[in-house]
């Protein structure tokens, strides 16, 4: 008869004399009962964990503005250095690191309304007094006059530079593309033909370098190419659009912060329907920019919130707010996406996470593998009514949630409206338009 | 779950004699991709999760490039979890005739102690006790720990590996049944008229004044639940960790045999004096499933690991296995006298206490066959010295039965019996004091709701697709008109009255519609089958009675 039977022996798992023992593992499911229920039960923690760290406001930058924050711009070749620009004229300089101002001027008379940074570390700014300035913050002392100015025709609303040429566009009732390389040459100027009105926001394309977008109060979108140096096409919302942000990543998209308290994405080359619209926020969206990654976005609006993205969501990830910050005008990513920056009507800076529960600081591999493991847990079992509940909980201002009520009330009306109208006439026989086609009123080549 | 089923023959013998080969394999594959299929073939029976979606047929893009990932996610899974098989430390044991003429059944434990290793040969022990007995007995979780119950009031814990009491308590009242909880820090004992929860050291920790004389008891480690049920035979549930009752569930068919638990789904099955099995949750009221096990009481249950099979014993002489999937009879067998007590081992030995005897079945039944077969002989036995049974368990990760008798306890060497390979981060046996307190915490941070409980374990994390559905159609306006004959089928559904109200009610409509149309033709056609019944009828019954026919 052959016989054997177990043996293990105590000193196998854990040697004499050591305090770590052995842990094997055995990966048969049958000793791992209850594998979905627990697995639940985990996502579940997590995701109160998750919430329970959120915790999104670091601080703010300096002591602020002494007027509202119109306007944030980034030194493409720095990863802490930041200007902004406030509603008095007055334009600092921001060290992330510290936190802290390192330069001021008072550039203009009046709302600094565009900021931008050359690729040769210097700072443009324009405002409403008809004039553009480059400064050079980190070679001068504060309060220094600008290095050059330019005076143009009406007031400037925004500025953007070129991706790789030493050239930027400023706006005004038209564009004006300046050489920074011949300085008393005059601007090129492009304009949609039969448009008159203020453009409000213009935006060079990071990819394909020579297009760029604006937007003006007649509600358009007009897309120019600076090869023909001529408009290509304008296309007409329902609302004006406040804000054009071109994704880094793809060269055709773009985001459009619309007043209608949306953010449309459009690609440039099919305007007849966005390719997702954002929707959450309750009153205008002043600003928005793409992540590095272009993955999401981040928007700032008049509501008093700062809110998060994902490019493929129709709802925001996260909702920023403090009870004293007011209509925020600006926000911006950190370069490294890590952080995200607002500038509101209360002048202040405001330093928030990007991700509301990520702490900074080394982490063992345990911790991280922990929290990766979270993440990937959360998201398997997102589908589930109370992990999406827990995830998507925000509390958010008594205001600002009655006003989100009364929003959806009156969007229900029209609606209600609407069907009650085409079930009466002849629009029954018509297709609804769907909700990424309403908003565009008309196209035009 | 996946069953291998036994495939038909590849080959069929035509009448004239030529075999028609159907499957041919005309594409000739190489020796390494036949290779890769097989590993992958043998990874996905061990470790897979069931069955393949079908992503060719998903028409949405996003949809189906998240599904295709998600697919080789599984299947890199398992076949790494086939691959990690190698770190796998020990074997299981076994027990092998090597002549002909050798029988397993045959083997004494004392053949077995001469033969085994000097460690495994202590776990062979007798402990005699025959003043307070019979003797009821748990092991831990682990199977580190045992505890000892004498009917007669004597309570004892000990390390039984090493052979050091843990504690010792004289009750001076009956005690039914104990059970260790979570670890070896609590344990509780049905006494005669209250359960009471002691610590490790014996102190009286609670009384659970609401288990009143509990015969038997249940501890679902997962959701920290003790099930008790008594002489009134009423199924209580309390949560140990808070110390709520969850559940009070009568089950309304008197005094319990016996209490078992499904260690795969945490079902209860109680077996009643009348035969009957009947399935509990806390979540109802009502059984789960009642299914007629015997022609007499159920004197004992046990459930494998992975809840697919059922033993049971009955007063009837019987041992039944059913397949508890399909709740179907699989074998059944006789037992020379009502078999007390029935334990299923990890590997899927089945020791059966009857009378002074106990014997030990291997493969009543196999999960990789679809049908089972009746097994001849035991696998081994052990008794006969005028020691009753009282209960029969197996230590969880060893290769020991542990027996309770009227003289004391028992534990014997059943070689192949245990799980060879544990997983630390699941039960540990060696674990040391830090370990304990960490997977208690762990333990209660993953603490399943009582109300996950179910007969299908995995159907949390599903979607209720059918609210889905109605919920987007809802929202669809453009969707195209519901069609008339779908509309009326769905909400006539039911008795057939239901839906002669809803055409009757539908005709006293004026308007005349598509619907009105098919309503009509509906409405005439019962009509004409109700003339055609009434002229039957009166046909059957002769001119001079048809008049007195029933008339609707």
């Amino acid at each position: 008869m052959k016989i054997q039977a177990l043996s293990r022996s105590v000193s196998a798992h854990q040697a004499p004399g050591s305090n770590v023992s052995k842990q094997p593992r055995n990966l048969d499911s049958a000793l791992h009962p209850f594998e979905r229920a627990r697995e639940y039960k985990r996502a579940l923690n997590a995701v109160k964990l998750e919430r329970m760290h959120a915790q999104p406001f670091i601080g703010q930058l300096g002591r602020g503005h002494v007027d509202g924050v119109y306007s944030i711009a980034k030194d493409p070749n720095s990863l802490e250095h930041f200007a902004s620009g406030s509603g008095d004229g007055v334009v600092k300089v921001w060290d992330l690191a510290d936190r802290d101002e390192i330069w001021h001027t008072t550039a203009h008379e009046n709302i600094v309304k565009g900021l931008e940074w050359t690729r040769d570390k210097k700072l443009l700014t324009c405002g409403a007094d008809r004039s553009i300035k480059l400064f050079d913050p980190y070679n001068t002392p504060s309060e220094a006059a600008p290095i050059s100015s330019w005076l143009g025709t009406g007031a400037f609303t925004s500025l953007s530079h070129h991706r790789s040429r030493n050239a930027f566009a400023a706006a005004s009732s038209v564009i004006s593309i300046y050489d920074l390389e011949r300085q008393t040459a005059a601007p090129e100027v492009l304009h949609w033909p039969t448009s008159v009105d203020t453009i409000t926001d213009v935006s060079f394309n990071y990819v394909e370098t020579s297009v760029l977008a604006s937007c003006s109060n007649d509600r358009s979108i007009v897309i120019y190419d600076l090869r023909t140096s001529t408009p290509v096409t304008k296309t007409t919302l329902k609302f004006a659009t406040n804000r054009i942000a071109w994704s880094p990543m793809e060269a055709f998209n773009f985001a459009a912060a619309s007043e209608d308290h949306n953010i449309y994405l459009f690609d440039m080359r099919k305007f007849d329907r966005a390719l997702n619209v954002l929707k959450d926020h309750v009153a205008a969206v002043m600003d928005v920019e793409f992540s590095p990654t272009g993955e999401e976005l981040v928007s700032a609006s008049w509501d008093r919130t700062v809110r998060l993205w994902n490019r493929d969501r129709g709802h925001s990830r996260d909702i920023y707010h403090t009870k004293r910050m007011q209509r925020v005008m600006s926000a911006r990513w950190t370069p490294d996406a890590r952080y995200v920056l607002s500038g509101s009507d209360d002048g202040n800076i405001r330093l928030w996470r990007a991700n509301a529960s990520q702490r900074e600081g080394i982490k063992s591999t345990r911790q991280r593998q922990a929290l990766e493991y979270n993440d990937a847990i959360v998201e398997r079992f997102e589908h589930m009514p109370e992990i999406r509940r827990i995830k998507h909980h925000r509390h958010i201002p008594e205001v600002l949630k009655k006003a989100g009520q009364i929003k959806s009330e009156e969007l229900k009306s029209i609606k209600r409206r609407e069907e009650n109208e085409r079930r009466h006439s002849k629009k029954q026989f018509e297709r609804r338009k769907g909700e990424r086609e309403k908003m565009v009123l008309s196209k035009e080549k | 779950m996946e069953v291998d089923t036994i495939d038909e023959p590849i080959t069929k013998v035509r009448e004239n004699g030529a075999l028609a080969i159907e499957r041919t394999r005309t594409e000739i594959l190489p020796r390494a991709e036949r290779e890769k299929a097989r590993r992958m073939r043998e990874a996905n029976k061990a470790y897979g999760r069931g069955k393949k979606i079908n992503t060719k047929t998903i028409k949405d893009r996003k949809l189906r490039s998240n599904l295709k990932r998600l697919e080789y996610k599984f299947q890199d899974a398992a076949i790494k979890a086939k691959d990690a098989e190698i770190l796998l430390e020990n074997t299981g044991g076994f027990l092998e005739p090597e002549q002909e003429l050798e029988r397993t059944y045959k083997v004494r434990q004392q053949d077995i102690v001469d033969d085994v290793a000097v460690d495994t040969a202590q776990k062979r022990f007798e402990l005699k006790l025959d003043a307070l007995g019979p003797y009821n007995f748990d092991y831990s979780r682990n199977g580190r720990d045992l505890i000892l119950a004498g009917r007669k009031g004597h309570v004892a814990t000990m390390d039984w590996r090493e052979g050091k009491l843990g504690c010792e308590l004289q009750l001076n009242e009956t005690v039914r049944d104990v059970k260790w909880l979570h670890n070896n820090q609590y344990f509780a004992v049905a006494q005669k008229k209250y359960v009471y929860i002691y610590d490790h050291n014996g102190v009286e920790l609670h009384t659970l004044k609401k288990h009143q004389e509990v015969s038997h008891m249940e501890f679902l480690p997962y959701h920290f639940l003790l099930a008790t049920i008594g002489a009134v035979g009423i199924l209580k549930y309390q949560d140990t960790s808070t110390g709520q009752l969850v559940a009070e569930i009568p089950t309304r068919l008197g005094k319990p045999i016996s209490l078992g638990q499904n260690p795969y789904n945490a079902i209860l099955h109680v077996g009643h004096q009348n035969g009957t099995v009947t399935l509990w949750s806390p979540n109802s009221q009502e059984p789960h499933v009642k299914l007629l096990a015997h022609k007499g009481p159920v004197r004992s249950l046990a459930m494998d690991r992975e809840g697919r099979y059922m033993v049971s014993t009955g007063q009837d002489l019987k041992m039944a296995v059913w397949d508890i999937r399909m709740f179907k009879e699989v074998n059944s067998y006789y037992t020379r006298q009502p078999a007390s007590s029935v334990a299923i081992s990890d590997s899927g030995l089945t020791a059966v206490g009857w009378g002074t005897q106990t014997t030990i079945w291997k493969g009543l039944f196999n999960k990789h066959t679809a049908v089972q077969e009746k097994v001849q002989s035991p696998y081994m036995a052990w008794g006969g010295e005028g020691k009753r049974i009282e209960r029969v368990k197996w230590c969880p990760f060893e290769d020991v039965l542990g027996l309770g008798h009227d003289e004391g306890f028992s534990s014997i060497i059943v070689p192949g019996a245990g799980e060879a390979n544990f997983d630390a981060l699941e039960v540990n046996p060696f674990e040391t004091a830090k370990q304990r307190q960490e997977s208690e915490v762990k333990g209660l941070l993953n603490k399943l709701q009582p109300d996950m409980i179910a007969l299908d374990p995995n159907f949390i994390g599903n979607l209720d697709l059918r609210s889905d559905k109605q919920r987007r159609e809802d929202r669809d306006l453009d969707a195209g008109p519901v069609d008339v004959a779908e509309e009326i089928r769905n909400r006539a559904r039911g008795k057939n009255g239901a839906l002669k109200k809803y055409l009757r009610k539908q005709r006293k409509k004026n308007i005349i519609d598509e619907k009105r149309l098919r309503v009509d033709e509906l409405w005439n056609e019962q009509q004409k089958q109700k003339d055609k019944k009434q002229k039957e009828v009166e046909e059957d019954l002769g001119p001079a009675l048809s008049r007195f026919s029933k008339k609707e």
